[in-house]
């Protein structure tokens, strides 16, 4: 099934090899970003090099994968991820967040809790958390390495002083063992709480940025906040129109032209999961036995 | 409170051939607690000279110039600065200060500078200012706009806002009219009954013979008056 | 006399500076002591700008020894040198553009240093920074405009709230009063007497601006070609200057 055409995965094994070392340092020093050499991948930048090169190198013929893009298993970034490593692996593909050993994401976490064993690798477009008001890569370093991380507090006091709360919704600023300050990617600020503690490896790759960093399992991830503007994670103040769940991170979906819309579950598994265990949201279309 | 001895001063023009002026030499004044001495002595005689050596203004060449325990021909700035804080006053002829800032607060400065109160500074300001007439309308005013002798009173004023053991007058009485000069030297009275030592230039003569318990005459200091008398 | 048992807050030691062959500065030593304001003159090319940066930590002397309250700040490490740059020391930049975030609002910008040294309440950050702007009589009302909205006056005042903040020390100024009109910089020359005379600021004042010097500075040092060439009480200096470079200075500029 694997196109012979290619090694395993599409890397050589130096490259992964390169990678692998980078992901180690990475793993070792929570939060912190390992600069390794990103190779030119058969995809523009923007859909997910960084994620894919991380993924590479940690397939096995015996992985089973699942790729989702904003929580969805069957848009195009998704399939065409997925199809590229049935083709050059032929490792197993699923859309089950259970059954997957290595599940590549942009922008979600898996409503379902990861457990031990699986691999979480994040597409990440902007590692450095700092950018937003220090365009200086040396001197963000260098802030970095001095732990000095008040102008990440600046960033959330300026959305406060103009909207009046805490407005950045997604990318939102964590504090990784209480050392180094990490982009999350720009997973939404829902997500956030599922970071922390969470027993499977979460890996993030950066390909036009050449940077990895990591979080090993059960590492302790705090949102940046004030004292009289604490962290919240919210979401829509919805349930699922399909399956009915109040508790899951909702998209909004515009239906017709006359302001009609549905909010339905993000991640498609989760959603789908539920509904053939028989739970039914306010416009589920009747099921027809 | 003030003695000098032995002082001497010249200045070097470097810039116009490095011709060397001597302009004082072998100077010689003591003034107690409580005297007024008045420096006397033809325009150009070297007063000014002296006055501004006493203040610090001009090095000296050789000689020491002791106000209290301090010898200002041998002090750091440091300590000069300090000394001008506490212990020497100086009411000069022109008033040198930053533009816009309100009289009252140009008066009340070297209270503040002491460390007293905003209130306690400004209250103080306020009487001087209102004994020296200068009308409340303008102690919200910075005194760069006022006229010569509104300047003068308050460069009068900033120099009574504290009570220094040592005073420097200079013309202190110029450019008054007759009610505010006999508010100036109301104060000179009260100064010197409170023990300060003070070396003024005047030439009111009135005004010099009524406060000045002396007259020293500079001529004798100057480096021509030395060579006559060797 | 009183505050006499006091030791200095800066003390320099034989610093030099060379670019090549080129002296940047050469030989300096003094001590500032603490709510002194010490003056540094010269032209362009004095060496009074690459005294400035050695002296702020900005630059690495090639000899010579800095020594705030003791410790010397050339030996130290970088991190203990930028922690003290938060916290003991200020900046104030000629260009408020190379002082301030021109992105980040009048607030954010005072209340980045709070936040550089943990502070972590809204609240009590804004408070702060409302407190400042009104001392540095900016609008409480413009706290969350962007300097690029405000005069240049204002900018340059919005600098030093941001810098003064947290209360430091010793105050770094690099031509403060430099690029603001007349007008401007006698409203900003009576704020900065103010704020160190109420702080009790020890400051390095570069300038060459002799009357701005004489309204701020306590003493004066007068720099030609990298040394230090007169150094005195700032009237003593500006009125009896003994080096003839000084007496060429003085005699060069209108009335100050």
């Amino acid at each position: 099934m694997s196109d012979q055409a290619f090694n395993f995965a599409y890397l050589d094994e130096a490259t992964k090899r390169m990678i692998r070392r980078a992901l180690l340092k990475g793993i070792a020093v929570p939060g912190y970003q390992v600069p390794f050499a990103s190779r030119e991948m058969p995809m523009p930048y923007g859909w997910g090099t960084g994620g894919v090169q991380v993924t590479a190198a940690c397939l096995t013929p015996e992985d089973t994968l699942k790729v989702i893009d904003q929580g969805a298993d069957d848009t195009t970034n998704a399939v065409s991820i997925r199809a590229f490593f049935a083709r050059t692996a032929g490792v197993e593909t699923t859309t089950r967040t259970g059954e997957a050993s290595v599940i590549q994401t942009r922008h979600r976490i898996p409503e379902e809790p990861l457990v031990e064993g699986q691999i979480l690798v994040y597409q990440v477009p902007i590692p450095e958390p700092l950018r937003f008001l220090e365009p200086r890569e040396s001197e963000t370093r260098k802030m970095h390495a001095l732990e000095e991380y008040g102008l990440m507090h600046v960033k959330l006091y300026e959305d406060i002083a103009r909207h009046g709360e805490i407005s950045t919704a997604y990318a939102y600023p964590v504090r990784v063992e209480g050392r180094y300050v990490m982009d999350p990617s720009p997973i939404p600020k829902f997500d956030n709480p599922k970071l922390s503690d969470n027993p499977a490896i979460q890996l993030f790759g950066a390909g036009r940025e050449q940077r990895i960093y990591a979080l090993p399992p059960y590492t302790q991830v705090v949102s940046l906040d004030f004292e009289d503007h604490p962290f919240v994670a919210s979401k829509a103040e919805h349930s699922c129109d399909l399956c009915g769940c109040g508790t899951s991170y909702l998209d909004e979906v515009i239906t017709d032209d006359r302001g009609g819309r549905m909010f339905v579950c993000s991640d498609t598994d989760f959603c789908e999961t539920r509904r053939a265990q028989g739970h039914r949201g306010r416009l589920a279309p009747e099921e027809r036995t | 409170m003030i003695e000098i001895e032995n002082l001497s001063k010249s200045f070097t023009l470097h810039n116009q051939g490095g011709a060397v002026i001597p302009v004082m030499a072998g100077a010689h004044l003591r003034v107690a607690r409580g005297e007024c001495v008045a420096l006397t002595g033809a325009s150009g005689a070297g007063k000014s000279t002296l006055m501004r050596m006493i203040w610090g203004n001009y090095l000296a060449d050789a000689g020491a110039i002791r106000v209290g325990d301090l010898d200002l021909a041998q002090a750091s700035p440091r300590e000069i600065i300090a000394l001008r804080r506490e212990v020497l006053g100086y009411v000069s002829q022109f008033l040198r200060v930053v533009p816009r800032v309100p009289t009252l607060r140009v008066v009340a400065e070297p209270l503040l500078s002491l460390g007293a109160g905003e209130a306690e500074a400004e209250a103080r300001a306020r009487d001087l200012l209102a004994m020296l007439n200068i009308p409340e309308r303008l102690w919200a005013l910075s005194p760069t706009t006022f006229s010569g002798g509104e300047q003068q009173r308050v460069n009068i004023a900033r120099g009574f806002a504290h009570p220094y053991p040592a005073l420097l007058l200079d013309e202190p009485t110029a450019s008054l009219d007759a009610t505010n000069r006999e508010v100036v030297l109301a104060l000179i009275e009260e100064a010197k009954t409170r023990g300060a030592a003070i070396v003024g230039i005047f030439h009111d003569e009135a005004a010099r013979a009524r406060v000045c318990d002396r007259k020293v005459d500079v001529t004798g200091f100057s480096p021509q008056a030395r060579r006559g008398a060797a | 006399m009183k505050d006499m048992g006091e030791t200095p807050l800066l003390q320099v030691e034989a610093l030099s500076k060379r670019y090549g062959a080129r002296i940047g500065c050469a030989d300096v030593s003094f001590d500032l002591w603490p709510g002194e304001v010490l003056g540094i003159v010269g032209e362009s090319g004095s060496g009074k700008s690459t005294l400035l940066s050695c002296l702020a930590g900005q630059m690495a002397p090639d000899q010579g020894r800095v020594l705030y309250q003791g410790r010397d700040t050339v030996a130290m490490s970088e991190p203990e040198r930028r922690v003290l740059a938060r916290t003991d020391w200020a900046f104030v930049h000629q260009n408020p553009r190379d002082g301030l975030r021109m992105g980040v609002s009048a607030g954010g910008n005072v209340g980045e240093r709070l936040m550089a040294v943990g502070a972590r309440n809204y609240g009590a950050i804004r408070e702060a920074a409302t407190d400042w702007l009104g001392r540095v009589e900016i609008e409480a009302g413009r706290i969350d405009d962007r300097p690029r909205q405000f005069s240049g006056g204002m900018q340059q005042r919005l600098q030093i709230a941001r810098n003064l903040v947290t209360a430091p020390k010793l105050v770094f100024m690099d031509e403060p009063t430099g690029g603001l009109d007349v007008s401007v910089q006698a409203r900003l020359l009576d704020l900065l007497r103010g704020l160190v005379r109420d702080m009790g600021l020890s400051v390095i004042l570069v300038t060459h601006d002799l009357a701005v010097a004489r309204l701020l500075a306590d003493r004066l040092m007068v720099m030609q070609g990298g040394h230090v060439i007169e150094h005195g009480l700032t009237d003593q200096v500006l009125d009896d200057p003994q080096a003839p470079y000084t007496q060429l200075l003085v005699s060069s500029v209108l009335q100050v």
